[in-house]
C-alpha cells in the first residue's frame, strides 16, 4: 500500500539526485546547525565543506563586523529547509551518530549538537565583544555590550522561531513545551536588559519609570487595537489548516479506496464465472479495508512485519490460510500476550490446522478459530464443518496431522487434541503454557 | 425452488410467523434480505415494513408493532442506538414487546457493545446465512439472546480483563458455566452443539446467555465500554 503518509521533509528537502541535478534552491539547513544554520545551507548549496564557509564568516566578521550582518541579513532572508547538506553523504552515513537523521531526535546526539549550539552563541558574543572592543568609537563604545545582549535575545528568539517552525514539520507536538517557553522568555529579557544599559548609559535613569510606562501604555494600546484582528487572524489559520488536514486525510482515504477496492473490483468483474476466486478476492478485500478502517493510527497500516504478539500471529496465519484456500476463516480472539518459543510452535500447530481445516472442511462453511489467552494457559481451537475424519484410519506414513499438529506440541510442553464435534467436522484444540518471563 | 416450496407447502410449513420490520440505509440490503427471509410460507417471516433511517424506523415500528426488529448498527440520524432509546417503551410493553436483533456489517467492539447496552437481544453479522437468520430471528422473538461468536468473544475479553472485581460486584461477573458456554459460542459452536457438549438442554444454554445478556446491559463497569472504545477491535 501507498498509503504511508508523505514524509514531512519530502516537500522541502532540496536533495540532490547524483543523475538529475534539480533547481537548486537555497535553504538554510535545520540539520546540525550552530545557529541559524547559514553556513551549512549555504556549503551544501555551494558543494563546499561547511568548515570553510564558517571560516570565511568569521574572517569577514573580523573586517568590522561585515560577517555579522551578512549572516544576520542571511538568517532573515533564507528559509529553512531540511537537509540541504550533501545529502547524498548524509544518507550515506546516515548511521553515524552525531548526525541528527529523522525521526532520531531527542537521542544523546540532539543533546550534544545543543550544547553545541549554546557554546556557538556564546562564543559568538564573546568573540563580538572582544572584537568591537578593539575599535576605538569613543563614547559609543559604552554602547557594545548593550547592543550585543539585544542582539543575542533577538538571535535567541529567532532560532526559537525556526524550532517552531520545524517542530511543526515534525509533528512533535508531544515535546514538552516548557523549554521553548524559558528560551523565547530569555531571549525577551535579554533584549530588555540591553534596551534598558543604553537607556542607562544615555544618563536619563531619572526618567526610566517614566519611560517604561510610556512604553508599557503604548503597547497596552497596540494589543486592544490589534487583538481581535491577531485572534482572528489565528483562529481562521488553525481553522484553515484543520480545514487542510481533513482534504489530506480524504485524499489518502480516496487514493486506498482506488488502489485497493477498484483493482479488486475489476479483478472480481474479471473473475466472475469463478466463485472461489471471487470470494478469495472479496475476503481479502474485506480484511484489508476492516483492518485500514478500525484499526488505530500509526500500527497496521502496512501490515508486512512479522506479528510479535499471540492476536497478530494468529490473524495473520487466518488470512494466509483464509487467501491460500479461498475457504473463508472467521477468527475470535480473547485477550493476548507476546509470541515465545512455545507459543511459535503453537502457531504453527494452529496454521497446520487451519490448512486442513480449510482443505477438508471447507466445503461446509466457514472455519472457526478461537484463541484464548488465560493467566499462563494459551489455549487455540479450529473447528471445520466438514466431514470429519479418523486419525486412526490415516495410513501411519501421512504425517501431517500426527507430527505436524500432535507431535509439535508435544515436544513443546502442549497438548493437542481433535475430536470431531457434536455435528460433523472436525475441532483441534492445542493448549500450551506460556514460558515463564525473564527476570 | 419452487419445488422445495411446494413440498415446504405441503408439509405444512412453519408453525407460526413472525413479523419483522428492517431498518437499514442500504435499499439493496433490505432488498436483499427480504429476498433471503420475506418468503413467508417457507421461513415463516413475514417483513411488515422497512426503514431507511432513525425517524422513520421509530414511525414504522410504532406503525406496525412488529415482534422483531432488524436493526442496522450505523444509521443516519443517529444509529441503532438512538432507535433503541426511542423505542423503549416498546421494548417494555408485557403485552406485545418488541425485540431488536442488531445486524450489522460492523463487528466493531464499540458498536456491538454499545447496542447490546442500548437493549437489542442479539448481534448478527451481515455474513450470516438466510436459514441463521431466520433461525435467529424466532429465538428473539422468543424472548431468548443471539449471539455471534465474536460477540462473545468481545463479552469474555470485556469479562475477563477486568477480572477479580470486589464481592459486592458479583451480580456483574459471569458464572462458571456461563464463561463456559459463552467460550462455545465464541468456538463456533451453534446452541443445539453446545447443550450436547455440555449435557444440558437448549433451554438452559438460552437461559445461560439471557443471563449474560442482562449482566451485560445492567453492568455499572464502565470499564466495559471504555476497554472496548479504547481498542476499536474489529
Amino acid at each position: 500500500m501507498t498509503t504511508a503518509p508523505t514524509r514531512p521533509e519530502a516537500s522541502y528537502a532540496t536533495v540532490p539526485d547524483p543523475d538529475d541535478p534539480p533547481l537548486r534552491k537555497l535553504y538554510r539547513s535545520a540539520d546540525g546547525r550552530m545557529l541559524g544554520g547559514v553556513a551549512r545551507g549555504l556549503a551544501g548549496h555551494l558543494g563546499l565543506p561547511v568548515s570553510w564557509v564558517r571560516v570565511v564568516f568569521i574572517a569577514l566578521f573580523m573586517a568590522e563586523g561585515m560577517g555579522a550582518l551578512l549572516y544576520a541579513a542571511f538568517w532573515f532572508i533564507v528559509p529553512l529547509g531540511v537537509g540541504g547538506v550533501d545529502a547524498a553523504r548524509a544518507s550515506a552515513s546516515a548511521g553515524a551518530p552525531g548526525r541528527l537523521a529523522w525521526g532520531r531526535k531527542g537521542g544523546a546526539g540532539g543533546r550534544k549538537a545543543d550544547k553545541g549550539q549554546i557554546f556557538a552563541l556564546l562564543t559568538l558574543l564573546a568573540g563580538a565583544a572582544v572584537v568591537a572592543s578593539r575599535f576605538q568609537l569613543g563614547r559609543a563604545n559604552a554602547y557594545v555590550w548593550p547592543i550585543l545582549l539585544i542582539g543575542a535575545g533577538v538571535a535567541l528568539v529567532w532560532r526559537q522561531a525556526d524550532n517552531a517552525r520545524r517542530a511543526q514539520w515534525l509533528e512533535m507536538g508531544r515535546r514538552k513545551g516548557v523549554l521553548p517557553l524559558v528560551r523565547g522568555a530569555a531571549g525577551v529579557v535579554l533584549v530588555g536588559v540591553g534596551v534598558t544599559g543604553i537607556v542607562v548609559l544615555q544618563g536619563s535613569v531619572g526618567h526610566l519609570g517614566s519611560v517604561l510606562q510610556a512604553a508599557l501604555a503604548v503597547l497596552v494600546g497596540i494589543a486592544l487595537l490589534a487583538g481581535p484582528y491577531l485572534v482572528r487572524m489565528t483562529q481562521d489559520l488553525s481553522e484553515e489548516r484543520l480545514m487542510r488536514i481533513r482534504a489530506q486525510e480524504r485524499a489518502e482515504v480516496a487514493a486506498h479506496v482506488h488502489d485497493s477496492v477498484l483493482h479488486t473490483l475489476t479483478l472480481i468483474q474479471r473473475n466472475a464465472e469463478d466463485p472461489r476466486e471471487v470470494a478469495r478476492l472479496a475476503r481479502a478485500q474485506e480484511r484489508e479495508l476492516r483492518a485500514w478502517l478500525y484499526k488505530p493510527e500509526g500500527r497496521g497500516k502496512d501490515e508486512e512485519q512479522e506479528p510479535d504478539t499471540l492476536a497478530e500471529a494468529v490473524r495473520k496465519s487466518a488470512a494466509e490460510v483464509e487467501d491460500h484456500h479461498g475457504v473463508p476463516i472467521e477468527v475470535v480472539v480473547v485477550g493476548d500476550c507476546p509470541l515465545d518459543e512455545r507459543l511459535g510452535a503453537q502457531m504453527q500447530a494452529a496454521r497446520e490446522a487451519m490448512v486442513n481445516a480449510a482443505k477438508y472442511g471447507g466445503e461446509g462453511g466457514a472455519v472457526q478459530v478461537y484463541a484464548e489467552v488465560e493467566g499462563r494457559t494459551v489455549f487455540v481451537s479450529v473447528r471445520d464443518r466438514g466431514p470429519g475424519f479418523d486419525l486412526d484410519a490415516v495410513p501411519g506414513d501421512r504425517m501431517g496431522v500426527r507430527e505436524s499438529i500432535i507431535g509439535r506440541m508435544q515436544r513443546n510442553g502442549g497438548t493437542a487434541r481433535l475430536r470431531s464435534a457434536p455435528d460433523g467436522g472436525t475441532v483441534v484444540e492445542l493448549e500450551a503454557e506460556r514460558l515463564p518471563e525473564d527476570g | 425452488m419452487n419445488s422445495d416450496a411446494a413440498q415446504d407447502g405441503q408439509t405444512g410449513g412453519p408453525a407460526r410467523t413472525v413479523r419483522v420490520v428492517l431498518v437499514d440505509d442500504h435499499r439493496m440490503f433490505r432488498t436483499g434480505v427480504q429476498a433471503e427471509i420475506g418468503r413467508t410460507d417457507e421461513t415463516g417471516v413475514e417483513v411488515v415494513g422497512e426503514a431507511a433511517d432513525v425517524d422513520q424506523a421509530v414511525t414504522v415500528i410504532t406503525a406496525t408493532r412488529p415482534e422483531v426488529v432488524l436493526l442496522d448498527v450505523h444509521l443516519p440520524g443517529g444509529g441503532g442506538v438512538e432507535v433503541l432509546r426511542r423505542s423503549a417503551a416498546m421494548m417494555a410493553d408485557p403485552e406485545r414487546p418488541v425485540r431488536f436483533l442488531a445486524l450489522s456489517v460492523s463487528d466493531a467492539a464499540e458498536d456491538v457493545i454499545g447496542v447490546i447496552r442500548g437493549g437489542a437481544r442479539g448481534y448478527v453479522t451481515k455474513t450470516i446465512t438466510g436459514t441463521d437468520l431466520v433461525d435467529a430471528v424466532f429465538r428473539v422473538s422468543d424472548g431468548d439472546a443471539v449471539f455471534s461468536p465474536r460477540l462473545a468473544g468481545f463479552v469474555l475479553d470485556a469479562f475477563a480483563s477486568t477480572d477479580a472485581p470486589p464481592v459486592d460486584e458479583d451480580l456483574d461477573r459471569l458464572t462458571q458455566r456461563e464463561r463456559e458456554v459463552l467460550r462455545l459460542i465464541a468456538r463456533g459452536y451453534a446452541y443445539k452443539e453446545i447443550a450436547k457438549q455440555l449435557f444440558i438442554s437448549v433451554k438452559t444454554v438460552e437461559s445461560h446467555v439471557s443471563a449474560v445478556l442482562r449482566k451485560l446491559q445492567l453492568s455499572n463497569r464502565h470499564e466495559l465500554t471504555r476497554w472496548a472504545t479504547a481498542r476499536r477491535l474489529v
